[in-house]
């Protein structure tokens, strides 16, 4: 899959700057109290999201974590119905019932996502066994962040999806940090990529969130795992802009320094893809988006919440 | 006895042979199913449980796996997510423990917690042990564990009617259902219809009539209350005894019905009673009855964990003869009575056919 036409480009920007401005609404309008749900946002973490997801079919499922806004966007999750989630409507994605961590869209095959972490991997595995079956070449791409690496059942699952030569991308979004917690505190060593192997996975790590070199790789592994069903692990070094959960910025809490920040900031790929855009393109692109995101606030803001029955609804199937 | 659910021929079948049989229609009949855990494919056959299923439906539907509990309950979990219907095996309920992340956190939150978008069909098996020194953690009955969580379904039927009909009517339920079943009632022996039928979720039964007191039996419990009520009938007592099959959705009004006719309560769970099965059952019955005078007591595992050695695990478990002295004691308060040792010790060779 090779990428040099102004149309990739301009998909590309439009996804990256539809998840950083989607995000940074969600931010203006928390501190109206309007939004029910603790947001977890990934603004600085774009570039992953849509590098993988740029390369997937409509028909191939991404699993992720709580903070997963931006596959859910990248993926072509219904954003209208993520904005009423967020304000807990009954036309949000999940029915009110989800909120910003629990997102699900099965019309665009974007797996219910989970707050504890790790948790979603081996249910991104299970899934693709029942496509491996299926046998329409369709593959899982499972986003998880560097904690989740931490946890036994990621290792139980990378065991399980080669043994099984199950078709799943398994992506790592490495921002160094669980909550507030760095790498160095958590990993005996720094050898992610290794640690997988060992499982006879192919492994590459990407340290510059370049988000073409991210879509690069992952079409290559993607091409690999639909035609050979054995599974790929991609680690995504990046960068969360923002406090762990909330709307602002905690440059001041003393667990790192805004220097670090301004390093990924000179790299963030919304820019500088945008900037390879003419400017008329680039300005018709934001102006779209910009209208999009206006019209899903407006449909949350004027969608019903569910009726208090609602409560007792779909305990069981 | 009067089989009430079921139908075609009837022949007698062992609890283990009945399990197997179901798993291995439901398989023919739908081919979503499949069957994993560790050992499922192996000589033993989970104690026979799985005996056959290899070799008829294949290595791609029947398959041991890593110990990887948590893992491998997750997989289950994506799978039925994504349209497929496992039945999930574990020798030991013990070992549950190591899937609760997933069976708490995913499997019974994810229809609700995704706005009804999707389901998660798929059968939980899990084996309680008991006797020759199983030990502290080869023993364990964790149904109130499982109980307390909206979403989960949770049977244990005592029975190879039973076996047969829950496990058919769990393998077509929408939703994740904990089957538990208990190492001792796989040599028993019921009439089960040759054919598939179910025995469908919130219904319990009642194994045997009486007037005097009503005695609610989980799991193995229920054969044990069987002996004990024949033990005590050469004393007059009559005891009314409910197996509810179902724990969750719990057949609450069954129990209900019947203590209003008895004004006694038993309930003999094959468990702790500390926020227990029994405690569910006795505050759901009070709930119903607060006006009404009634007398309601509890029996279960002692509040230890499970020793091995004889003497200390013969103290650990309700039996046939304690069962029958409680009850007694309940019936007839200040009349001592004791069920003869030799009767008591030879209420284990008492046969009972259910499904009663």
């Amino acid at each position: 899959m090779h990428l040099d036409s102004e149309l990739d480009l301009a998909r590309i920007y439009r996804n990256l700057w539809l998840i950083r401005r989607a995000e940074e609404e969600i931010a203006r309008i928390y501190p109206s109290d309007k939004i029910k749900s603790p947001v977890h946002l990934s603004i600085g973490q774009e570039a992953v999201a849509v590098g993988i997801c740029d390369v997937l079919r409509v028909d191939d499922v991404v699993a992720g974590t709580y903070r997963s806004h931006a596959s859910y966007i990248a993926k072509g999750g219904d954003l209208p119905g993520l904005f009423a989630e967020l304000y807990g409507k009954d036309t949000g994605c999940a029915r009110g019932k989800g909120g910003s961590m629990h997102l699900i869209d099965m019309t665009h095959h974007i797996l219910g996502t989970s707050a504890v972490v790790g948790t979603t991997v081996p249910i991104a595995v299970g899934y693709s066994l029942a496509l491996k079956r299926e046998g329409k070449g369709r593959v899982v791409a499972a986003f998880f962040g560097d904690g989740a690496t931490e946890e036994g059942v990621f290792y139980e699952s990378l065991n399980f999806a080669s043994l099984h030569d199950l078709p799943v991308l398994f992506v790592c979004e490495n921002n160094f940090l669980a909550i507030h917690t760095p790498l160095e505190k958590r990993w005996a060593t720094r050898q992610l990529c290794e640690r997988v192997r060992t499982y006879g996975i192919p492994a590459h790590q990407i340290t510059d969130s370049d988000v073409l070199k991210i879509r690069s790789l992952a079409a290559e592994a993607v091409a690999s795992i639909r035609t050979d069903s054995r599974p790929v692990f991609l680690e995504c070094h990046t960068y969360r802009w923002r406090e762990h959960v909330g709307p602002g910025e905690d440059y001041d809490a003393g667990y790192r320094s805004r220097k670090e920040l301004e390093r990924w900031q000179a790299i963030d790929q919304v820019p500088m893809i945008g900037e390879k855009l003419n400017r008329a393109d680039r300005e018709k692109i934001e102006a779209e988006v910009e209208e999009k995101i206006a019209s899903a606030i407006d449909f949350a803001e004027r969608s019903p919440f569910p009726d208090p029955a609602e409560l007792y609804k779909n305990v069981h199937a | 006895m009067q089989m009430n659910n079921g139908a075609g021929t009837q022949r007698l079948l062992r609890y283990v042979d009945a399990l197997s049989e179901a798993v291995a229609m439901e398989m023919q009949r739908d081919s979503r199913v499949f069957v994993f855990g560790l050992d499922v494919d192996d000589h033993k056959a989970i104690q026979g449980s799985t005996r056959g299923l290899v070799d008829r439906f294949g290595k791609d539907r029947v398959f041991t796996t890593p110990l990887s509990e948590d893992a491998m309950t997750g997989v289950a979990i994506g799978a039925a997510m994504a349209g497929l219907r496992p039945v999930h095996v574990h020798i030991r309920m013990d070992f549950l423990m190591l899937c609760m992340n997933q069976l708490v956190n995913m499997a019974a939150k994810a229809h609700y917690m995704y706005g009804g978008t999707v389901n998660v069909p798929m059968v939980v098996r899990s084996i309680i042990g008991k006797s020759w020194g199983q030990g502290a953690q080869h023993s364990q009955a964790l149904h109130a564990l499982l109980m307390h969580i909206p979403g989960l379904k949770v049977v244990a039927p005592s029975n190879a009617h039973d076996a047969k009909g829950c496990m058919i009517a769990a393998i077509r339920d929408d939703n994740p259902v904990m089957f538990v079943e208990h190492r001792l009632l796989y040599p028993t022996e019921a009439y089960v219809p040759e054919d598939a039928f179910t025995v469908e979720p919130g219904r319990g039964r009642i194994c045997a009539s009486g007037t005097d007191i009503t005695v609610v039996g989980v799991s193995n419990m229920v054969l044990e209350c069987l002996r004990a009520q024949e033990l005590l009938a050469e004393a007059g007592v009559h005891a009314e005894v409910i197996d509810p099959i179902w724990l969750e959705p719990l057949d609450t009004m069954t129990i209900v019905d019947s203590v209003r006719k008895t004004r006694r309560l038993l309930v003999v769970d094959n468990a702790w009673t500390n926020c227990g099965a029994s405690a569910e059952i006795m505050s759901r019955v009070a709930e119903q009855t607060w006006h009404e005078p009634l007398h309601m007591e509890r029996m279960g595992f002692a509040a230890t964990p499970c020793p091995p050695s004889p003497t200390l695990e013969r103290e650990f478990y309700p039996n046939p003869a304690t069962i029958a002295a409680r009850i007694h004691e309940m019936v007839r308060p200040g009349v001592t009575w004791k069920p003869d040792a030799e009767r008591a010790s030879l209420a284990y060779q008492m046969q009972f056919r259910g499904p009663f």
